[in-house]
């Protein structure tokens, strides 16, 4: 089986030249850039939020030494070396291979559709942040202005800018709506933005990445020293890193540490391995490897730090908020003069009156106020940037200027990643020569951005946000853990370890140390089955629901739990199992040639022996 | 006998004006919340004035415009500020009707509003609901204009690469065949090296061959 043709250094180069990166810079830049992503703000806090705060770290960092690191080198180091994107690639190593570079073109191409959407929503929130007041500021009078609208008043306005002004969302996913046309122009706008920086490959992505890869650590930057300043930030951050150890125990945290650590570095989409591919082969990429998954953890905690101080603002500020809200309940309802019961005479004053009368302070709507409760109320995605901090950002001064950088920061660090999305897809297309060689180039990636826009449509109807949930959970999260495996067990058993180290000491100079040998033979696959083990078994115990935003709900502003009906149960199979299709399908079709052609020889030369090995 | 009319009259007054009373409506303010340092105290002028904004109101509905400021009545002040009103009729024995009253303040919130420095949510009439702000859209959102420049931007962007991309191509196209024209155009034209056309070199026979330089040229004349 490890019968694959030698690749020499200079192959696929003899026709043209293959592009090069301007500098490492670039290349560095575009590889920090795919990995740092919108996960890394929304999705780690969280994380280390949820799971013992300093104690996270702990397997967070056992997982990038031990699974993270190697599998990125593995991706580096083929894409450097056999200088092709993933379809390429993976036919080079073994023909029986070629689906898996398939299956990740079409990951890729999944996980782009609904990045994208993404990131259309944010810049819809960044065009509305230009005016003061902000539009999720305040609820919108009804229609004899008499009070607010109903769904707003018993939500909250930030929450019904996100879910009726922004998606109009249905409360139901049988429901599918129409679509929006605010939402449909901004996508549209997006991919003009992404068919911009990647119309001329790297030419382009290397010239657009100095800013979009850097932008985001400016701002992050701005809003630490701002989060730092402001009044409860110190509480926040206590709360997120106070460590508990025994939330080790759980198995849940190993797990998610796991997952968090492979997602965050956006392994097995061929981005990384396209990127590669455009380097001069001998380059250190274990170094790059390194110093890049170093960053994009750094990124995380840096991240972390500047959420939470804003978050811990935002929850100091509801606390007293709820303590003021209380505060004047009593005033008015005793006819105290104003002001005289200052937040902290509060408990005491209480006291006291629930004493003196009871009957009238048990009338009062009066709310328990504990910081602990607001510091709990965390969110990862889409709820932290859309809802939690938006609400933040209200009331900090100047909230116009805080909406725009944020809201930019984001577009920026989900374009940078979505330069990988695209180079995963249109690398290997270009290595394979789907179009003639007389078709531009510019050509071939507008033909991919027009696909993927208007195969992103479906997002934009108003049971869009329901569909962006399916993809996110099902589409990518399996297949990508399936790939990392094939590609771990392809690179070192049907490679060859022994090539493939040859290979990394012509390339680096050194040959791979024990360490390396030991994680991509044994801990990394070993881990990678394990952690695909478990979350199909996590999968398959929780049943398939989503939560719908239902005004009529008797629980509302709580979201109700609704079953997936059948036909969207299908669609989620499909979506989970149709990139790793290409895999067995390829290689049956491989087989199959195979035996065509030695049974072909075998009729046309029936005398000489026929010793070919697939 | 007037002492005994004026009690009365205040009793009936009393009675009209109470908590809770029927057409009687509670009224708080916050001074302190609205104007902080610049907070005026609460005191009979004061209470003048709110009187005569209520009267005021009232003279703009129609049947009522011989509403005075001692129809009026305030009554429970607190430390709060809070207070409970009641409009009587000039036969100064029942109240108006709650819902005249509600009309008429709604219709001149404002103005009361401002004769206090007060706005809808410092000023409370409680069981009187306010009337919002309509909102203030512009003709075109604010959003629209901008995505209108971003998108421009970026047409004009893509716009500018592609035909530089083809520019590029088509220049690129240009000198390979450029090169294979002057080969072409060699072998029509006469080239010339060293000033000497290269033909002669082709020629058989004996001719003189030009092309080299004869003695008397080799040296330089003294």
């Amino acid at each position: 089986m490890a019968h694959a043709p030698e690749p020499d250094p200079a192959s696929g180069d003899l026709g043209d030249e293959r592009p090069k990166w301007d500098n490492k810079a670039q290349y560095l830049l575009s590889c920090i850039g795919f990995a740092v992503g919108l996960g890394n703000i929304w999705r780690f806090p969280y994380l280390c939020q949820t799971y013992g705060g300093g104690a996270f770290l702990v397997p967070y960092v056992i997982a990038l030494v031990f699974e993270g690191i190697p599998l990125f080198h593995v991706e580096l180091a083929i894409g450097q070396r056999l200088r092709k994107g993933s379809i390429g690639v993976w036919t080079a190593i073994s023909p029986y291979f070629s689906g898996l570079g398939l299956g990740c073109v079409m990951l890729s191409f999944l996980v782009s559709l609904y990045y994208n959407t993404i990131l259309a929503w944010v810049l819809w929130y960044f065009l509305n942040s230009f005016q003061h007041p902000l539009p999720w500021s305040s609820c919108p009078p009804d229609l004899n202005r008499t009070g607010f609208v109903e769904e707003c008043q018993g939500s909250s306005a930030v929450s019904y800018f996100w879910y009726r002004q922004t998606l109009n969302i249905t409360a139901d996913i049988n429901d599918s709506g129409s679509i929006q046309w605010r939402l449909l122009i901004c996508l549209a706008a997006c991919w003009a933005v992404v068919y911009m920086c990647v119309i001329r490959g790297i030419e382009t992505t290397g010239k657009a990445i100095y800013f979009t890869a850097s932008f985001p650590y400016l701002v992050l930057t701005i809003f630490l020293i701002r989060g730092l300043t402001l009044p409860g930030a110190t509480k926040g951050l206590i709360y997120l890193f106070t460590p508990s150890m025994q939330i080790l125990q759980n198995p849940r945290v190993w797990l998610d540490a796991a997952t968090q650590i492979f997602f965050s570095l956006s392994l097995a989409f061929g981005g990384h391995i396209a990127f590669a591919s455009y380097n001069s082969p001998r380059n250190d990429c274990r170094k790059d490897a390194v110093v890049i998954a170093l960053v994009n953890s750094m990124t995380s905690l840096y991240a972390s730090i500047a959420v939470f101080s804003i978050l811990g603002f935002k929850a100091t500020n509801s606390y007293e908020h709820c303590l003021d809200r209380n505060i004047l309940s009593l005033i008015n309802e005793f006819d105290f003069p104003e002001q005289s019961i200052s937040r902290d005479d509060y408990p005491a004053v209480l006291m006291h009156l629930t004493t003196t009368q009871p009957r009238r302070v048990a009338r009062l709507p009066l709310k328990a106020c504990h910081l602990e409760d607001f510091l709990d109320k965390s969110a990862s995605g889409p709820g932290l940037a859309f809802i939690v901090f938006t609400e933040a950002v209200l009331h900090m001064p100047g909230a116009p200027g805080w909406a725009v950088l944020f809201f930019g920061m984001l577009f920026t660090l989900g374009l940078s990643s979505m330069f990988g999305n695209m180079e995963a897809i249109i690398t290997p297309l270009l290595d394979k020569g789907v179009l003639p060689r007389w078709v531009p180039k510019e050509a071939l990636t507008g033909l991919v951005c027009l696909a993927c826009f208007l195969s992103a449509t479906c997002f934009t109807l108003q049971s869009g946000n329901y569909w962006l949930e399916i993809f996110d959970n099902f589409a990518a999260p399996l297949n990508l853990l399936i790939f990392a495996f094939l590609e771990v067990v392809g690179v070192v058993y049907v490679y060859g370890m022994k090539r493939f180290c040859d290979d990394i000491a012509w390339m680096t100079g050194r040959r791979p140390g024990p360490y390396w040998r030991l994680t991509w033979r044994v801990v990394s696959p070993l881990l990678l089955l394990t952690i695909f083990v478990a979350y199909v078994t996590l999968l398959a115990r929780k049943p398939l629901s989503y939560r719908a935003w239902n005004p009529q709900y008797e629980l509302f502003p709580s979201r109700q739990e609704k079953l997936y009906p059948g036909w969207v149960r299908a669609a989620c199979m499909l979506l989970s199992l149709l990139p790793v299709l290409w895999v067995p399908m390829a290689a049956l079709a491989q087989l199959l040639t195979w035996r065509k052609r030695t049974w072909r020889d075998r009729h046309v030369r029936p005398d000489t022996d026929t010793h070919n090995l697939p | 006998m007037l002492w005994l009319l004026f009690f009365l009259v205040t009793a009936i007054h009393a009675e009209l004006c109470q908590p809770d009373a029927e057409n009687a409506f509670k009224v708080r303010l916050s001074i302190r919340t609205a104007l902080g340092d610049k907070a005026y105290a609460w005191d009979t002028n004061e209470e003048y004035l709110f009187k005569a904004m209520v009267a005021f109101s009232m003279r703009k509905v129609p049947n009522r415009e011989a509403t005075e400021i001692s129809h009026v009545l305030l009554c429970n002040v607190t430390q709060r500020v809070s207070f409970w009103f009641v409009v009587i009729d000039p036969s100064k024995n029942h109240t108006l009707p709650a819902v005249e009253v509600q009309s008429a303040i709604r219709k001149n919130r404002n103005r009361i509003n401002n004769a206090f420095s007060l706005n809808d949510q410092t000023l409370e009439f409680l069981k009187i609901p306010s009337t919002l702000a309509p909102p203030t859209d512009p003709s075109v959102p604010i959003w629209i204009i901008i995505f209108g420049v971003i998108f421009c931007i970026v047409i004009v962007a893509i716009t500018l690469l592609i035909l530089s991309g083809i520019r590029q191509r088509r220049r690129k196209n240009k000198e390979p065949s450029g090169v294979d024209d002057t080969e072409d155009k060699c072998e029509n034209m006469i080239t010339i090296e060293n000033g000497i056309p290269c033909d002669p070199l082709d020629m058989k026979g004996g001719h003189i061959n030009e092309a080299f330089m004869t003695e008397d040229e080799r040296l330089t004349p003294l």
